[in-house]
C-alpha cells in the first residue's frame, strides 16, 4: 500500500501544531521556563513557545506550551482490530433475536474492583440508555442484571452462574496505577477456573478500553467511549447466533 | 441571599412534618438498640488506642470479648468501668489486658452498679471536656482570622499516603482551599475496624486513622497560621465504623465529616438497621464537637437522572435533617448535599440547576449546603469539562451555596494532578469573584420557569415523603426510592453487629449529652 504520512494539523497542512500542558518541580522563573523549553525540544518539538507559566506554590510551575511536531506517522501501516457487528437498532435486534435465537439473552454487568463510576455501564444497560439510544433493559429480548459499582469479580461470576448468563459486561472507568488491567485479567482467570470462559461472552468497556486491548486481555470484545447500547446488543446477538451456527 | 425564590411554603411545612414522622417511626428501634461499632466508639472515647493480639485494634478486642461473653446488651461502658473500678486500672490498661488475653471482662467480679456508672461518667466527662476545648480552639482561630464568604472551596486530596496528602493539602490551602477533605482508601467503609497508626498505602485514598487525623490536623494548623485563615479538615464517617470515626474526628478536631443517615445502606450495602443505629450516636458526638456533617444526596444523581429524580434529593435532605435534629444537631451543622448533574445537552439545564439549588437553599435557610460538581456527564474532553465546572461555579455563587466541592476537569480520568487542581481553583475563584453580587440585582420572574420547576419538585418531594411515611422508611429503601438502589432490612453487611439493649445498658455519653452535661 502507498505510504500515507500525516502530521498534526493546526491551520496549515503538515504544520505539526501541538499543545501541551504540564508541571515541573522547579520554582517559577527563568530556569523553569528554559527547562520546560528544553524538555519539549528533547521531545522532538520545534519552535517551542511557552505561552503560559504559573507558580503553583511549593516550588512547582505549570506550563502551557505550543510547538511543532517534527515527526510524522504512516497511517497506511496501521491495522486496528475493531468489533465486527451489524448496525441494527433496538427493534431489529428484538425481532432477529425473537425469530432466529428463539429465547431471551441474559446479561450481567458490573463495575468491578474498586471502581465506583457506573456512568458507562448505566449508559449501556439502564432503560434510558445513552445519546437517545435506549439501554439493554428496554430491549424485550434481553434480561439485564446490573450489579452496579465496586463489585468483586467473585460476586460477578457467582451471579453469572446463578442466572445462567450469556454475557458478562465489565466497565472500568477511573483507574490509578493501572489497577483496571489487573481487575480485568483476574476476571478472565476466575472464569477459566470455573470452566466458563468459552461458554460466556465476555465484554469490557470504558474510556481506556479498546477492542484490541480487550482481546489481548482475554475478552471477546472491547467497547470504548461513545459506544451506544445498540452496538453492544447487535454484537451480542450476532455472536450468539454465530455460536449456534447461524450466520446473518 | 442572592436570588429569592417564591414557592408554596405550606408545602415545605408538610415535607418537614412528614420527614419528622418518618424518622420518628424508626427512632424507637434506634434507641432500643446498640451496635458493636457504637460500643467501640465508647471505648475509643474512653481514650483507648493501639493494637492487641494479631494486630487487632484494642477497641475491637474489648467489644468482642464482651460480645463473646454475651454481655453486650449492657454496653461496653458497664464492663470496662467495672474492671476499672475493681482493679484500679485506666481504660487503656483494661483494654491492653483484654487485648493480650490476660483479662476476661465478663469474669471480673461485679462492682456496685452505682460505682460503675460514676466511674463511667467521670471519664466520659473528661473526653467531653476535651471535645469542648477543641470546639473552643476552633472558634478562637475563626474569631482571630475571620471567615471567608461562602461558597467555601472544598478540595480533595487522595494520594493514599498521609505524608503526600500533607504536601498536597498544604499546597491546596495556599492555592485557595478553605476546606481539605482527605479521601479514604477505597472500601475502608466496609472494614469493621479502624486501622491504627500513620499509613502510607491506600488505594485512591488514605486510611482514616486517629494518627492520620492528628498528622493532617497539625499540618493544616501550620498552614492556617501561615495564611492567616482557618483551614477546615474533613474526613468520612459513613461506613461500618461510622460512630468510631465520628468519635476520632471529635477528639482530633476535625471540622466536617461525611455523615449520612442512609448513604452506607444505599451505596455500600451496609445493613439498614446497623446504619440507622450507628448514625444516631455518630451525629450526637459530631454535634458536641461542632462538626459540620455533609450528607450524600448528590450520589443519587450518579445512579438516577438529575432532572427526573430531583425530588428524591430534596426528600432525602428533609429526612437527613430530621435524623440530625434527633441527634441534637443544630441547623448550622447540617451540611445537606446535592449536586449539579444534569445532562449538558439538555436545553435550559442551567435554569433547572438554578431552580433545584435555590429550592434546597430556600427549604434549609440556615444549613451550610454542600454542593457537588458534575461527575456523571464529565468525559475525557477536559476543555468541555472545564466549562461545565464554570457553570457549576456560577450556579453555586448565584444560589448562595456554602460548601463547594471543587469541580476538576479531569474528573473522569484520574485523581487530580497538581495543576488540574490549580486550574479548577482558578476557575472557581474567578467565577465567584466575577459574579459575586451580580444576582442581587435580579428578582426571579413571578410564575416563571424557575419558580415553576421549584414548585413542581417541591410538590413531588411532598408526595414522595408522604408515600415513604405511609410505607415506612425501611420499605421505601427496599423499593429503590433513593438512587434507584434497593436494599432489604435483613440484607447487607453488619447486621450481626446490631444488639438489643438490655435493661442495664448504659452509655455515659448519651446520658451526659442528653442532660446537657457536656457544656
Amino acid at each position: 500500500m502507498e505510504p500515507n504520512w500525516v502530521k498534526p494539523y493546526g491551520d496549515t497542512t503538515n504544520d505539526g501544531a501541538m499543545q501541551l500542558s504540564f508541571t515541573l518541580p522547579v520554582k517559577n522563573g527563568g530556569v523553569a521556563r528554559e527547562a520546560a523549553k528544553r524538555l519539549c525540544e528533547s521531545m522532538n518539538l520545534e519552535n517551542v513557545q511557552i505561552v503560559h507559566q504559573k507558580d503553583l506554590g511549593g516550588g512547582y510551575t505549570f506550563f502551557v506550551v505550543y510547538g511543532r511536531c517534527t515527526q510524522a506517522v504512516d497511517i497506511s501501516d496501521i491495522h486496528v482490530p475493531e468489533v465486527q457487528a451489524p448496525s441494527w437498532d433496538m427493534h431489529q435486534v428484538n425481532t432477529i433475536a425473537h425469530e432466529k435465537l428463539g429465547r431471551k439473552i441474559t446479561v450481567v454487568g458490573a463495575c468491578t474492583g474498586t471502581d465506583a463510576h457506573t456512568v458507562g455501564l448505566d449508559a449501556i444497560l439502564n432503560m434510558k440508555g445513552f445519546h437517545g439510544n435506549y439501554g439493554l433493559e428496554r430491549y424485550s429480548e434481553f434480561t439485564v442484571h446490573n450489579l452496579g459499582s465496586q463489585v468483586p469479580n467473585e460476586t460477578l461470576v457467582a451471579k453469572a452462574i446463578e442466572v445462567n448468563a450469556d454475557a458478562i459486561l465489565v466497565s472500568q472507568v477511573v483507574t490509578q496505577k493501572n489497577i483496571h488491567l489487573s481487575n480485568l485479567t483476574q476476571l478472565v482467570d476466575l472464569l477459566e477456573a470455573e470452566g466458563l470462559r468459552d461458554s460466556i461472552i465476555l465484554i469490557a468497556g470504558g474510556p481506556r478500553i479498546t477492542h484490541e486491548l480487550a482481546v489481548e486481555l482475554g475478552y471477546d470484545a472491547g467497547f470504548g467511549p461513545g459506544t451506544v447500547p445498540s452496538e453492544v446488543a447487535s454484537y451480542l446477538l450476532k455472536e450468539l447466533l454465530g455460536r449456534k451456527g447461524i450466520m446473518i | 441571599m442572592a436570588l429569592k425564590l417564591r414557592v408554596d411554603d405550606k408545602l415545605i411545612v408538610r415535607a418537614r412534618e412528614a420527614a419528622h414522622r418518618i424518622t420518628g417511626e424508626v427512632q424507637g428501634f434506634i434507641e432500643q438498640h446498640t451496635t458493636t461499632s457504637t460500643e467501640r466508639a465508647v471505648v475509643r472515647l474512653f481514650g483507648v488506642e493501639g493494637k492487641g493480639l494479631d494486630d487487632v485494634p484494642l477497641p475491637n478486642l474489648v467489644v468482642e470479648n464482651i460480645q463473646d461473653g454475651g454481655g453486650l446488651d449492657k454496653g461496653a461502658s458497664y464492663w470496662v468501668c467495672n474492671a476499672m473500678a475493681r482493679h484500679s486500672l485506666s481504660a487503656q490498661e483494661v483494654a491492653q489486658a483484654v487485648g493480650h488475653g490476660k483479662l476476661d471482662l465478663i469474669k471480673v467480679a461485679q462492682a456496685d452498679e452505682g460505682r460503675i456508672r460514676e466511674t463511667a461518667h467521670l471519664i466520659a466527662q473528661e473526653t467531653l471536656d476535651r471535645i469542648t476545648r477543641n470546639r473552643q480552639t476552633r472558634s478562637g482561630f475563626i474569631n482571630q482570622w475571620g471567615e471567608r464568604p461562602a461558597p467555601w472551596l472544598y478540595i480533595i486530596v487522595a494520594t493514599g499516603n498521609i505524608y503526600e496528602d500533607v504536601i498536597q493539602a498544604q499546597n491546596a490551602a495556599r492555592q485557595g482551599a478553605d476546606v481539605i477533605a482527605v479521601i479514604r482508601s477505597t472500601a475502608q467503609s466496609l472494614l469493621d475496624y479502624v486501622p491504627e497508626g500513620a499509613t502510607t498505602e491506600g488505594f485512591a485514598g488514605t486510611y482514616a486513622t486517629q494518627e492520620n487525623f492528628r498528622i493532617m490536623r497539625r499540618a493544616l494548623d501550620e498552614v492556617s497560621e501561615e495564611l492567616g485563615r482557618y483551614i477546615r479538615l474533613t474526613n468520612y464517617a459513613s461506613g461500618l465504623c461510622m460512630p468510631e470515626i465520628a468519635a476520632l474526628g471529635a477528639v482530633e478536631r476535625l471540622d466536617m465529616m461525611l455523615s449520612d443517615s442512609m448513604y452506607g445502606i444505599l451505596f455500600r450495602d451496609i445493613n439498614m438497621k446497623r446504619t440507622l443505629v450507628d448514625q444516631h450516636f455518630a451525629r450526637m458526638i459530631q454535634a458536641q464537637a461542632g462538626i459540620i456533617i455533609n450528607t450524600g444526596e448528590d450520589n443519587y444523581l450518579t445512579t438516577d437522572d438529575a432532572y427526573e429524580a430531583a425530588n428524591t434529593v430534596l426528600a432525602s435532605q428533609f429526612i437527613n435533617e430530621q435524623f440530625a435534629h434527633r441527634s441534637g444537631m443544630t441547623d448550622e451543622l447540617i451540611g445537606l448535599g446535592h449536586a449539579f448533574e444534569m445532562d449538558p445537552r439538555q436545553e435550559d439545564g442551567l435554569l433547572y440547576e438554578m431552580a433545584d439549588a435555590l429550592l434546597s437553599r430556600h427549604c434549609f435557610p440556615k444549613a451550610p449546603l454542600k454542593y457537588m460538581p458534575p461527575t456523571r456527564h464529565m468525559t475525557g474532553n477536559i476543555f468541555m469539562g472545564h466549562i461545565m465546572d464554570a457553570m457549576f461555579n456560577l450556579t453555586s455563587v448565584a444560589t448562595n451555596q456554602h460548601i463547594h466541592l471543587i469541580g476538576v476537569m479531569t474528573e473522569a480520568i484520574h485523581t487530580p494532578f497538581l495543576h488540574d487542581r490549580a486550574l479548577a481553583i482558578e476557575n472557581a475563584r474567578y467565577v465567584f469573584g466575577y459574579a459575586r453580587h451580580f444576582f442581587e440585582e435580579f428578582d426571579l420572574k413571578k410564575g416563571g420557569l424557575i419558580e415553576k420547576r421549584a414548585n413542581d419538585v417541591l410538590q413531588q418531594s411532598v408526595d414522595l415523603l408522604e408515600h415513604i411515611e405511609h410505607v415506612g422508611l425501611m420499605t421505601a429503601i427496599a423499593e429503590g426510592t433513593f438512587g434507584r438502589v434497593r436494599r432489604q432490612p435483613t440484607g447487607g453487611k453488619g447486621l450481626d453487629g446490631v444488639v438489643a439493649k438490655g435493661p442495664q445498658h448504659f452509655n455515659p455519653f448519651f446520658d451526659l449529652i442528653l442532660k446537657g452535661g457536656a457544656h
